[in-house]
């Protein structure tokens, strides 16, 4: 899955990694859409055999887009602001 | 006395506005960062905030209730970031948590105005990357500046469909197809008692006008059969109304069917739940002015039933005002009743037009996932009418049994469809299969070594 | 209405009554099962599903080992085993206090012929490497482990009907007697029932029934407050316990961790109404606490549902099994005191040898209803 960014796209650069890779974002980003306009695919992998996911609901309600970030722990990465440095891992 | 409020959505905010008037500083909590709700949630702040780009028609609205936000959040006791995650209605004490510490908010009053969120009909391949609610789809849009695909497909029914393709389509996303599960004289029918709302039924024929006028391609009464792709989106099959098959590629799809309340705190309060025939969704049950059967609950909002942005901010004032009315004030409410009784007769109107196909829901494949979480499919959840133990003969039984709605949302997603799936194969109706009971904690909570 | 005949009515549907109807019905019997609620829908549905033989009191153990023999070939007898797995049940210390405490049950183990094997203080971390540093030693019982709850008495359930017995759900008995030679039950809806033989099976509420025959009990609600997480690697095998029973955990192969410890609250409430349990928040985060003292890898894991159910506690924690000592005809088996879901298949075996040989090999003298003094 890729967002695709509309408007909005003049802010200010961040930058944060997904599974050690580098992901570029902009300040405001969700965890969410940092990750998903930034090239990272999906969030997690269902855990019975049943395919990758990438949130569903953006507004926390279906807990399809946890993922574990080091020094937060496990968190809803649509309801997360993307900071600069963080380093996310999926699922 | 102690009041708190669970929401800062459009009831939430007026709600919180009439207690202030009244000279009660209310606890007013809520999960995100900022109020708003879900319809007028304003984008981070270093994303543009113009209420014309991000509201459209609703601008004027959704200025006015963020004023009303920003005026009430330093007067009341504003409690952003954080979870409502269980209520005791016996002890009057909400369970919080934010930024990973418990708390616990003692409260004489509370007014839950905890919203709502889209009612989906699964559909084969509905769990890949890039297939979101609709509500996900406008959020993406409005709060983050994306679109969730370079070329989307829209599919459902309801007033969001047709509002939603029409933003994205502004925004300069290209629009694959807009399918809609209702056929067209279905909406027809419906129309002389849309009228009562003028202004809302018009904005809804002008983005249909809209898409239409830029060729964009629209059907109605289509079956959905499958989003199409292995690792992600690639496009989606659906039967038109004369029955041929058809495809459009897209690498994203917006789903949704209207909504459902967000009613977890109102069941885990004992309030008893009605299932309405007409929007075909469970309710936790209120009067007119919000009062709910438990001492010191009132409900207002979608959370308390859909009734949409206008209605919950009239509601969430009255539930205030009848709040402050059980608590001995003299407040005058004859003129916002009679205002609330119109919204209603249009709110039935349009849930005519707009149906919830609960026989897409029904027919779901054997092999289609149905529960997102457990990763279940409908032929999962029919089984326990016929598997090794005695037949689910209704909902929570056939929980225990296959899992269904036992996963991190709690059945919020799969619970309507499960359902239907259920009230088809038993050959009864899905309001006496029952709906899945709220169990705490309202969202997943970590387990903390320290309290 | 006309009275429904049968050869045993049977009061409770949870583990112990289904398996008294499948018991009976498989040698014969007409039985009539009635319960208030659902299928399993209290202490057997909701528990912890642990099928644990270590650490009971030496005078369940016989009725234990019986019950564990036939949770071996539950597959046959009912089947689904419901998900039961033999992981082992690793009973924890976490002082020297409760190592002795281990050590000591050694020979009451020994003496029943159960397997149990002490992991001392070098070996345990050596053994589990997940446990946390608070835990000093264990003892390590091979043939236990856990099954599913919510799947037992449904599963045990159909097979006593496709055997021939007759279960009714939503089916309250408001009203109990006995004429000398018949027990005339009447139900919330009017039904009457009768029989010669009734078996009270019926949890909490079955103080009630042994109450409406003269031989009130002192027993109590108790609720198990109960926790499970999110799917997360699976990582722990052994069925986890402490002495003292403050807390206990597993892990399914799905990767949920089921945790207990401490008591929800609950209102059983009059006949008629639909009783309620709940869990309570602050026994959910210090169960929360000692898990992660047991296991520290469990900080920051997500909680996803909390629940309890209703069960009936007796002032020695252990149940009340046996003849009636007022009526002839009647059995009870209630009031497992929060540890009945392992016992449940052998209850109906027990029940059923009861009724239809007169006798059982399990000594049930400690059971006996008469060992309380008499209720007010």
């Amino acid at each position: 899955m890729r967002l695709a960014r509309l408007r909005d796209t003049d802010r200010v650069p961040l930058h944060l990694s997904l599974e050690g890779a580098g992901i570029a974002a902009l300040e405001g980003d969700t965890l969410l859409t940092a990750l998903l306009a930034g090239g990272g695919g999906y969030l997690r992998e269902g855990e019975f055999g049943d395919g990758r996911r990438a949130g569903f609901c953006l507004m926390g309600a279906c807990q399809d887009c946890w993922v574990a970030v080091e020094g937060l722990g496990r968190v809803r990465a649509c309801a997360t602001l993307a900071r600069p440095g963080m380093k996310v891992t999926r699922g | 006395m102690k009041v708190a409020v669970v929401g800062a959505g459009p009831a939430g905010v007026r709600a919180v506005e009439v207690l202030l008037g009244a000279g009660i500083r209310p606890v007013w909590i809520d999960e995100a960062a900022d109020g708003g709700g879900r319809i007028y949630q304003r984008p981070p702040a270093p994303l543009q905030r113009d209420p014309k780009a991000l509201y459209g028609f609703e601008a004027a609205r959704a200025s006015d209730l963020h004023a009303a936000l920003d005026a009430a959040k330093p007067r009341a006791d504003w409690r952003p970031d954080t979870l409502v995650w269980n209520i005791h209605s016996g002890r009057k004490q909400l369970n919080t948590l934010n930024a990973g510490r418990q708390g616990v908010v003692e409260y004489d009053a509370a007014i839950l105005c905890t919203g709502a969120m889209d009612r989906v009909v699964p559909v084969p391949g509905w769990t890949l990357p890039g297939v979101t609610t609709m509500g996900g789809a406008q959020i993406a849009l409005k709060s983050q500046g994306c679109g969730i695909g370079r070329q989307v497909a829209f599919l459902g029914s309801g007033p969001l469909l047709w509002l939603v393709a029409y933003q994205y389509a502004k925004a300069g996303a290209q629009i694959a197809a807009v399918l809609d599960t209702t056929a067209f004289a279905t909406k027809l029918a419906a129309a002389p008692g849309l009228l009562r709302g003028p202004a809302t039924f018009a904005k809804g024929l002008y983005y249909v006008a809209w898409l239409r006028a830029h060729g964009i391609r629209i059907a109605e009464g289509v079956t959905p059969l499958a989003i199409e792709g292995t690792g992600d989106v690639t496009g989606i099959t659906w039967r038109d109304a004369a029955g041929r098959t058809q495809c459009a590629a897209c690498d994203a799809v917006g789903l949704g069917w209207g909504l459902k309340p967000e009613a977890q705190l109102a069941d885990l309060a004992g309030i008893p739940f009605d299932f309405d025939a007409l929007q075909h969704n469970w309710v936790p049950r209120r009067d007119a002015a919000g009062r709910s059967p438990v001492p010191g609950l009132y409900l207002a909002g979608d959370g308390s039933g859909i009734g949409g942005a206008e209605v919950a901010e009239l509601a969430g004032a009255r539930a205030a005002m009848a709040l402050l009315q059980d608590a001995g004030h003299a407040v005058e409410t004859a003129a916002l009743d009679r205002r609330l009784a119109g919204l209603a007769r249009f709110r039935a109107a349009l849930e005519k037009a707009f149906p919830f196909p609960a026989h897409l829901a029904a027919g779901l494949p054997d092999d289609a996932l149905f529960c997102r979480c457990e990763g279940l499919t409908a032929g999962e959840l029919r089984a326990t009418i016929t598997g090794p133990t005695v037949a689910a003969p209704e909902l929570n039984r056939a929980k225990a049994v296959s899992r269904a709605g036992m996963g991190r949302c709690q059945g919020r997603v799969c619970g309507p469809a499960a359902a239907e799936i259920l009230a088809a194969k038993l050959g009864c109706t899905v309001a006496e299969v029952g709906r899945l009971r709220g169990q705490a904690p309202v969202k997943p909570i970590p387990l903390v070594a320290t309290p | 209405m006309t009275e429904t005949r049968c050869e045993v009515l049977i009061v409770g549907a949870g583990g112990a009554g289904c398996s008294a109807a499948l018991h009976l019905a498989l040698r014969g019997s007409r039985v009539v099962l009635l319960e208030r609620g659902q299928v399993g829908g209290q202490a057997s549905g909701v528990n912890y599903g642990g099928v644990r033989q270590q650490g009971r009191n030496p005078a369940e153990l016989p009725i234990a080992r019986k019950s564990r023999e036939i949770w071996g070939r539950m597959k046959q007898l009912a089947g689904t085993e419901a998900e039961f797995t033999v992981t082992g049940h690793l009973k924890l210390a976490r002082t020297d206090a409760e190592e002795a405490d281990l050590i000591a049950y050694l020979d009451v183990a020994r003496q029943h012929g159960l397997p149990l094997r002490m992991v001392g203080r070098n070996a345990i971390h050596v053994e589990y490497p997940w446990l946390g540093p608070k835990v000093v030693a264990g003892s390590f019982a091979p043939e236990d482990g856990s099954a599913n709850p919510r799947l037992m008495a449904p599963a045990l359930a159909r097979a006593a009907r496709d055997a021939g017995a007759t279960i009714h759900e939503r089916t309250e008995v408001v009203e109990y007697a006995h004429d000398g030679t018949l027990f005339h039950l009447r139900t919330l809806a009017g039904g009457t029932f009768s029989a010669p033989v009734l078996l009270n099976l019926a949890g909490f509420w079955g103080g009630r029934i042994a109450a409406a025959f003269g031989e009130a009990v002192p027993i109590v609600p108790l609720c198990p407050n109960m926790v499970v997480t999110e799917p997360v690697r699976y990582f722990i095998e052994p069925n986890l316990g402490v002495v003292g029973g403050n807390v206990y955990l597993r892990q399914i192969p799905r990767g949920n961790i089921i945790i207990g410890g401490g008591h929800g609250e609950s209102d059983p409430g009059q006949p008629g109404d639909t009783p309620w349990s709940r869990p309570v928040p602050e026994v959910t985060m210090q169960a929360a606490r000692l898990a992660i003292a047991l296991v520290p890898a469990l900080e920051g894991v997500q909680i996803i549902r909390t629940w309890s159910g209703i069960d009936g506690q007796m002032p020695d924690r252990i149940p009340v099994i046996g003849p009636s000592s007022t009526t002839p005809g009647l059995f009870h088996a209630f009031g497992f005191s929060g540890h009945g879901f392992q016992l449940g298949p052998a209850i109906g075996a027990i029940m059923s040898e009861l009724v239809l040989d007169g006798r059982t090999d399990i000594p049930l003298e400690p059971f006996r209803i008469t060992r309380f003094a008499p209720a007010a």
